[in-house]
């Protein structure tokens, strides 16, 4: 153990250079866990959004005077490591609060483990609703829209569709089940005269698309919610493409505008599905800009939604640090209720309610340009717009 | 689901059509490993890398050579590079260790693997590449209305072609009368003058060949990415094992019986694909026990010249040597900090999950592939009853292992009845089935989401505390462990390892034997389990994984697989190194790959075992005379 | 020993496969303290009689009694267990284990101590098990890896191993197959002066010709899975049909080659 303090110290002096001692004492550490090596896709853009936002917050003076720095963990996909990482930057680099996090899994047992160790959590990305409802803390914050909001998005466009016969396919988890549930719920709240004809449950990262395609199609829908996405969307893609499922057929899909997800498919993308995501080329507000100019300046390289998430992810914390003048949890906490501050896409607010963010998500069509994919009449989806009364939140977030 | 008007009968063809496409590449990379396995007897996990590999090589050809011409010679280029890269796999590193205890070219292939999946996010980008429809197979084929891909009817034809040509391979020519003569018997081709080494190589490079085919020949219809890999290899290995070992005609009717039924069940269980695979290989395995088309394994032969150790007790001197190192390890808290303390205890918990599978495989010859599922169902027993019941950590603690145990129980009496890798692979699909329950269950087990705060009870709770436990209890199981592999039952289970046969001579009841064994082993990772549920606060699918059980087989095999407590250093290596690596890098699995290579080549012992073989050179070379009856030092941990 | 009761009673043993007899009506009696060779040339059913004897092999018809109760169709280690010692053609040991802990194995079972697993299994039994090695020549090689042993004090060890459960009958596949003719004849003395100081039966099968009338008190001859000869050895070598069989084969050699031996 000895031997593993001395290199974590000599890698840290390596990484300080040659900074002055005094300047130790001026930071302030926030700690950061993700599944790099599991999901680069994702994460590496990710990872250069909140690299960016720790570059404009320290040349802008750092935290009320303190430098920001950022410690940074692989988590390697797994809740354990994640739990171990997690430890790690609590007790041994003494992080001021958490942040991250990718997959809902994970998000919920870093979430576990602040609610345990009375340690702030902002998580960035992980979906599931339990994150701020069922399961979740008064240390516990989210970034992203959650399943339902996106649900919500997307149900509200969706309803509009004259389709009547639908038929699901999402991949067999909590984070596919969960989406297929509320979307259904939603849906059918608007719409009583559909119907459900069939449901696919392919299993995360191993879907054997072909038989999926057919199996859906002799159901004959007249419309299709899809969940899946990664590898998994391009293998339902192209053989839907090749069968003919999405002809004549509405396709409403979760995260698809993306460019994470989007961008893979090229030639292949297909036109007129219904979907949330980042149209990163077609966003014309002031913040957006600045943000889209000093990402491309940076890396020479377009946007991802990773990167906004890491960017907001890392500017939320530097706000609520800023407000709470304090590393005290229970200073933070009240810091971040409530809060509520500028973004790429706008202004959010963090709810006291449910520690839930207002970021929202575009919503609109796939199209192809150039042989690539894009999304087209994309409106921006403001998430406090999307949530069930504060009634319905109380019911579904167990007392503190 | 009712399929109300009911489909044309078209349909029902195209989806069978639509299964023997699927079907046939997976026969590609399961004829490859199959062919593999039969003659050199490797377990040979980097199959799904090379088949990866053969992707990505295929994808960047593909994307710079143009025109028909230009895609098929890509597909072909790309299988050819990647043979060449199972060449120099197999002579720089896979030849060092042909002789070295079975399965240990497991954890060599592994951290390849390992290693391999860092290196293509290095070399090609994270990013998911889409590469180029296949020229003249882009679109489909209108059949009574329903649509084939043409690309999936070039597929179920390109099958049996391999089929047949590996066939003329094999009957036809000389070296597949070599090949078939060595997959049936490997020390007779040996004793016929056949030049062995070259035949391996040649072999392991068709084998590889038809993975990294069947992996360029994905390019049209799905995205390469750097975890292709581990989507394949365990599909895989379960086909060959349905198959049969070694046998090309089972692996290909096993490719179409799981396409098949995977293809025509999603219509009635939508969710069965996760579980599929595994419950047909289980089935078929309590059936038929070497597959559909396999032959009873001829009982290993052992290598002349590879004596093990005789094992012994620890003398008294020892003895001291480990308590002193126990009670060094105690003191950590007395100087360490929290994070070192709860890297301790997660240590000293995958000490007893190492041991609880050493004991199994050291012991009693038996290499289990899903040890975790017993490690697992005893977090998974506490979280239920520390969630559900409300009871107290010590009384959760003691009950909690009893669901490792009673899954040890039911599982373990129908895998005793197979042997070697047919055991391993049973264990294997016990472990997939039990994980897809905890995976799917979601009211109950809450899927994949978990089960949250399960934290220990005030007197545990602080790290030092948790850690003395976590310790006092793997000292407690490590020694327990020791004393029964000399006990009366320890040295019977040794004689089944050695000689079945010899053991059922003289009363012998082996499968009981084995039996009990397997529950001892299953009710000692659930301890390990228990803990690992304390000590995270939590409990997912994941402490059922495959990822989890490789780790387990690793440990064990890092230790020393010959040694009577190698498992404990095994474990302490190889933990301490990857939640090190894991922290400081995002190439964590590279390094940690290319560390276990290293120490396959030069330790292919396990680390353990060489430590024992240098004592016990350096004691025979110092007294003269005394080596004959020199009792050789058995461990130093 | 006329008057001692048949130990091993065999009733029409007939085992075939696919429509071939392999044996056919085989039957035999052996007697406490007496030593029964089972002798013919390759392929006369030897083994599958000897495999249907222990258990290994199921008989299509027949029985197979000892001392009065029916073993057909029991396990080996049923068998084991009623009072049967073993010895394989090819050796069976334990490798890994050392020569000491071969013997503790047998008799571990042998008093049903194999459950046990707190005891402690280096003591057990010790002298019990340094008796039988030293019974057979193998005291000093106790502590050896069984895996080091040459093939001669592998067959030594399993006659030792074979004699843990006290045997009343001991069956032996080709006792001295690939022994040295001098170690052949010092196996077979060994056995003939346990099998008769402790009153233990024994059936072997041998190629061996030297063997099996040196030490043999009755032969029996088997030629395409049925018994054509049995008698003592005189009986057995003056009969015509016996001739028929092994001539050119083993036995004018084998007496020939007696002759020199022993000159």
């Amino acid at each position: 153990m000895r031997a593993r303090n001395y290199f974590v110290g000599a890698a840290f002096a390596l990484l300080a250079g040659g900074m002055a001692h005094s300047a130790l004492a001026q930071e302030i550490k926030i700690g950061e866990i993700n599944s790099y090596s599991l999901l680069p896709a994702f994460t590496e853009p990710y990872r250069k959004g909140w690299q960016l936002a720790v570059e404009e917050i320290n040349a802008a003076g750092g935290i009320n005077g303190k430098k920001l720095v950022v410690v940074s963990k692989d988590d390697g996909g797994k809740p354990a490591d994640a739990q171990t990482a997690a430890n790690e930057l609590v007790s041994s680099e003494g992080v001021a609060m958490l942040t991250g996090t990718f997959l809902s899994n994970i998000g919920l047992a870093v979430s576990d483990f602040a609610n345990q160790k009375k340690v702030f959590f902002l998580a960035a990305e992980p979906l599931t609703d339990a994150v701020t409802w069922s399961k979740g803390n008064k240390y516990t914050f989210r970034l992203r829209p959650s399943n339902y909001m996106q649900a919500a998005m997307l149900v509200e466009a969706a309803s509009k569709l004259p389709a009547k016969r639908w038929a699901t396919i999402a991949p067999n988890y909590e984070y596919g089940q969960s989406a297929v549930a509320v979307f259904k719920k939603l849906m059918s709240a608007k719409r009583p005269d559909i119907q459900w004809v069939d449901e696919q449950w392919p299993p995360q990262g191993k879907i054997d698309a072909g038989p999926v395609v057919q199996a859906v199609a002799a159901a004959n829908p007249e419309a299709i919610l899809n969940v899946t996405f990664g590898a998994d969307l391009v293998k339902l893609v192209r053989e839907g493409n090749t069968r003919g499922l999405f002809k004549g057929r509405e396709v409403v899909s979760f995260l698809t505008g993306e460019p994470e997800y989007l961008d893979p498919l090229k030639d292949e993308t297909p036109e007129g599905w219904i979907v949330t995501g980042y149209p990163w080329y077609s966003i014309k507000t002031p913040e957006h800009d600045a943000f889209l100019k000093a990402y491309q300046a940076k890396y020479n390289d377009y946007p991802r939604l990773g990167s906004i998430v890491g960017y907001q992810t890392i500017k939320s914390a530097a706000a609520i640090l800023a407000k709470a003048g304090s590393t005290d949890p229970e200073k933070l906490i009240a810091a971040a209720e409530g809060l509520s501050m500028s973004s790429p896409l706008g202004e959010i607010t963090f709810r006291k309610i449910d520690h839930q963010s207002t970021l929202g998500a575009y919503v609109g069509k796939t199209a192809l340009k150039d042989g690539k994919g894009v999304m087209v009449d994309s409106s921006y989806k403001k998430g406090s717009d999307y949530l069930p009364s504060d009634a319905e939140v109380e019911k579904l977030r167990p007392k503190d | 689901m009712q399929l109300q008007p009911g489909p044309p009968m078209a349909f029902y063809v195209v989806q069978f059509l639509t299964g023997l496409a699927s079907a046939a590449s997976l026969f590609l990379v399961a004829s490859g490993l199959s062919i593999i396995f039969g003659v050199t007897r490797i377990v040979n996990f980097a199959h799904g890398a090379f088949y990866m590999i053969g992707a990505y090589v295929a994808f960047t050809l593909t994307e710079r050579l143009s025109g028909t011409f230009g895609f098929w010679g890509s597909i072909v280029a790309a299988a050819f590079a990647v043979a060449l890269i199972g060449v120099i796999v197999e002579m720089v590193l896979l030849r060092r260790i042909y002789h070295a205890p079975e399965l240990f070219q497991l954890l060599a292939t592994f951290g390849l693997t390992l290693m391999v999946e860092d290196l293509v996010v290095l070399i090609w980008g994270p990013d998911d590449l889409v590469g180029r429809r296949a020229p003249g197979f882009k679109g489909a084929v209108d059949f009574f209305g329903q649509n084939i891909p043409s690309y999936d009817l070039f597929l179920i034809v390109l099958g049996p072609v391999v089929l047949g040509i590996l066939w003329l391979l094999f009957q036809r020519t000389r070296w597949g009368v070599l090949v078939r003569a060595a997959t049936q018997d490997r020390d007779m081709v040996a004793a016929l003058g056949v030049n062995q080494k070259w035949l391996f190589t040649s072999v392991f490079a068709v084998g590889v060949f038809l993975a990294a085919l069947g992996g360029a020949l994905q390019i049209p219809r799905d995205a390469v990415h750097h975890a292709m890999d581990l989507r394949i290899i365990v599909e895989v290995f379960v086909v060959v094992v349905i198959g049969g070992l070694g046998s090309i005609i089972g692996a290909f009717v096993a490719a179409v019986l799981v396409s098949e039924l995977n293809a025509f069940g999603i219509l009635i269980f939508p969710k069965i694909s996760i579980i599929l695979v595994f419950l047909v290989m289980a089935v078929v395995l309590i059936v038929r026990p070497w597959g559909l088309f396999g032959r009873p394994e001829a009982p290993a032969r052992k290598t002349p010249g590879l004596t093990v150790n005789p094992w012994r007790p620890l003398t008294s001197n020892e003895r001291l040597a480990a308590l002193a190192a126990l009670v060094i390890a105690a003191t950590l808290p007395l100087f360490a900090g929290n994070y070192a303390l709860t890297v301790g205890s997660e240590i000293a918990i995958f000490v007893i999950f190492a041991v609880s599978l050493h004991f199994l495989m050291a012991v009693g010859g038996l290499a289990s592939f899903g040890h975790a599922a017993y490690f697992g169902l005893g977090a998974y027993g506490v979280a239920f009853l520390a969630k559900m019941a409300g009871l107290p950590m010590i009384v959760c603690l003691l009950l909690g292992p009893l669901l490792g145990c009673m899954g040890a129980a039911v599982f373990g009496f129908f895998a005793v009845q197979l042997s070697g890798v047919y055991f391993a692979m049973l264990t294997l699909a016990f472990a997939q089935i039990v994980w897809s329950i905890a995976f799917q269950w979601v009211s109950v087990t809450g899927g994949d989401n978990g089960i949250l705060g399960v934290w220990p009870e005030k007197w545990a709770a602080s790290p030092s505390h948790f850690y003395w436990l976590a310790l006092g209890v793997a000292a407690l199981v490590t020694v327990a462990l020791r004393v029964a592999v000399f006990s009366p039952f320890g040295y019977g289970l040794r004689a089944t390892r050695d000689s079945a046969l010899r053991s059922e001579a003289i009363g012998v009841n082996v499968k009981r034997m084995q039996w009990t064994a397997f529950v001892i082993s299953g009710t000692t990772a659930g301890i390990g389990g228990a803990l690992f549920a304390y000590l995270k606060g939590s409990v997912f699918p994941d402490n059922l994984g495959i990822s989890l059980s490789v780790d387990a087989l690793v440990m064990v095999l890092l230790g020393g697989v010959e040694t009577v407590s190698g498992g404990v250093i095994g474990a302490i290596v190889y933990k301490a190194l990857n939640i090190w690596l894991v922290s400081q890098t995002d190439l964590s699995k590279l390094v940690l790959g290319g560390f276990i290579v290293l120490i396959v080549v030069v330790f292919p012992k396990g680390i353990v075992g060489m430590l024992e073989m240098l004592a016990q050179r350096r004691k025979s070379t110092s007294p003269p005379g005394a080596s004959l009856l020199a009792k050789p030092i058995e461990s130093a941990e | 020993m006329s008057v001692a009761p048949s130990l091993l009673v065999v009733e029409g043993l007939t085992k075939s496969y696919g429509g071939i007899h392999a044996v056919r009506g085989v039957s035999f009696s052996l007697r406490a303290g007496e030593i029964l060779a089972l002798i013919g040339p390759n392929g006369a059913g030897k083994s599958t009689c000897f495999d249907m004897l222990n258990g290994q092999n199921r008989p299509d018809t027949g029985h197979v009694r000892l001392l009065g109760e029916d073993t057909t169709g029991k396990k080996p280690r049923e068998i084991w267990r009623m009072g049967v010692g073993r010895t394989f053609q090819i050796t069976a040991t334990f490798a890994t284990m050392t020569v000491r802990e071969n013997v503790q194995v047998a008799l571990i079972s042998h008093g049903k101590q194999l459950f046990n697993i707190w005891g402690s299994a280096p003591n057990f039994a010790r002298g019990e098990a340094g008796r039988l090695l030293e019974l057979v020549g193998m005291g000093g090689y106790a502590d050896r890896p069984c895996g080091e042993l040459a093939y001669g004090d592998l067959k030594r060890l399993e006659l030792a191993v074979a004699l843990a459960n006290q045997p009343k009958l001991l069956l032996m596949d080709e006792p001295t197959a690939g022994m040295a003719p001098r170690e052949r004849v010092d196996l077979m003395r060994l056995t003939a002066q346990i099998a008769r100081e402790k009153s233990i039966g024994v059936l072997f099968t041998e190629h061996d010709m030297d063997v099996v009338f040196e030490h043999a008190d009755r032969i029996l001859v088997l030629n395409r899975g049925t018994l054509i000869a049995e008698g003592s050895p005189a009986e057995v070598r003056g009969n015509p049909q016996v001739q028929a069989v092994y001539l050119g084969e083993g036995l004018v050699y084998d007496s020939r080659h007696r002759e020199g031996a022993s000159a």
